[in-house]
């Protein structure tokens, strides 16, 4: 119970710092903004595939969280509080009050970049909802849980820039390939028991990756 | 609570910064860790504190008379170092109330916090951002923030840094208010702040 409310204590805490510093949403929405605006010159008016679009989703969203999702523990080295949190939390109650910070902005993310494909892609259009929700959901919070342990490694560095995206491409590739082949059926609507394959992938990586990262957070966020 | 440091080793890049330090403290004990720059004072603090792990020995905590993780010991320690820092982007009663949320231990802090902050001169100043503050104002409120929770054991960093007289006042009579209540460590370079304490340990 008391770990619980640590938790949600260290989520609001996140919540209003970012609120008021803005150090993660506006690396975030710069990024989707621009990237998504080269691509459209790129292509211009040819007319991508399904594939071809849910790909270019997931590069912006990736890209995007490499951007921002780091945020969360350099921000607290960066202003020496790491230390003051080790001190009032314990690992666990860190480590999962962040979490739940970055699935809430990876959720915010997709949401922004579902908006601006819509109106920038004519092509990019959900024909089968619960299909594109079940996958933006569930990819977020895998892609939030594999960015948060990296951004806790990352942050004890000093290479921080470019460590961040080198270490997350192989771990996050599989997800990134199952939520590139979901999103792709959600775009041609296939019925959403068609993708029950993609579901189960990212439920297992979700699982994995949050039991692995529980257990691996302690020893990088004490030493 | 009864706390007995073990053959204490930390080493960094197999460099020792201090090692076989042993010593045991309980309540109404004081320790002065002393020492030149790089001595490695501020880590031993850390290492009691259990903020960082030691390569050799162990320190060991007895709460009621039960061995105890440091990690079930958040609600009675307390620290004020130049490597605890609070939210600049918070007031200084916002620092006070989110850390003490997250510390979870339900304590009602209003009162508490509001003796401490006038004890410090910085009632007036509560509701103004920590980032406004000059370095002895942030000193202050780390004492606030350290002792809040009224800990048994107290860790005091380089306590007078960045004070002026009337803050290394306020913050003696903390300390001598500690030595009675609970234990204390000193890390200084002062040789007038290691009188503080009963004990002393010197490294280098």
């Amino acid at each position: 119970m008391k770990s619980l409310s640590s938790t949600y204590a260290i989520l609001l805490k996140d919540a209003q710092s970012e609120l008021r510093t803005r150090y993660a949403v506006n690396a975030l929405f710069m990024f989707v903004v621009t990237a998504a605006v080269i691509v459209q010159l790129a292509i211009r008016s040819e007319q991508p595939s399904s594939s071809v679009l849910s790909g270019l989703f997931w590069v912006v969203v990736f890209f995007a969280a490499m951007s921002g999702l780091s945020r969360t523990f350099v921000s607290e080295e960066e202003r020496g509080t790491s230390m003051t949190l080790q001190l009032v939390a314990t690992s666990s109650s860190v480590y999962f009050g962040k979490l739940l910070f970055n699935i809430v902005l990876t959720l915010l993310l997709n949401l922004a970049i579902t908006l601006l494909f819509t109106v920038v892609f004519p092509g990019f259009v959900v024909q089968t909802f619960e299909t594109f929700l079940l996958t933006v959901v569930l990819s977020s919070i895998g892609l939030a849980s594999a960015s948060t342990i990296l951004a806790a490694i990352i942050a004890k560095a000093n290479t921080k820039g470019t460590l961040y995206p080198v270490l997350a491409f192989p771990i996050l590739l599989p997800l990134l390939m199952t939520a590139m082949k979901a999103t792709a059926r959600a775009l041609e609507g296939d019925p959403f028991g068609a993708g029950i394959e993609e579901y189960q992938i990212l439920i297992s990586y979700i699982m994995v990756i949050t039991a692995g990262s529980y257990l691996l957070f302690d020893y990088v966020w004490k030493d | 609570m009864k706390l007995t440091a073990s053959h204490l080793t930390k080493e960094f890049n197999r460099r020792a910064i201090f090692s076989d330090i042993s010593f045991t403290l309980e309540i109404g004990d004081s320790l002065a860790i002393t020492g030149k720059n790089g001595a490695g004072k501020s880590t031993l603090v850390k290492t009691l504190a259990g903020l960082l792990s030691p390569t050799r020995g162990a320190v060991e905590y007895l709460l009621n008379g039960k061995k105890t993780e440091v990690d079930a010991l958040r609600d009675h320690i307390g620290m004020v170092s130049p490597y605890v820092m609070l939210y600049d982007e918070f007031t200084a009663m916002e620092n006070l109330t989110l850390l003490s949320r997250i510390r979870s231990n339900n304590l009602p802090i209003e009162e508490q916090s509001k003796e401490l902050l006038e004890r410090f001169s910085l009632w007036n100043k509560r509701q103004e951002l920590v980032r406004t503050f000059s370095s002895g104002m942030k000193q202050r409120l780390k004492f606030v923030f350290a002792v809040l929770h009224r800990p048994r054991l107290l860790f005091v960093d380089e306590p007078t840094s960045n004070l002026d007289a009337e803050g290394v006042r306020v913050v003696r009579g903390m300390i001598e208010k500690q030595k009675k209540t609970g234990m204390l460590i000193v890390a200084t370079n002062s040789a007038q702040e290691a009188k503080w304490c009963k004990k002393r340990i010197h490294l280098g």
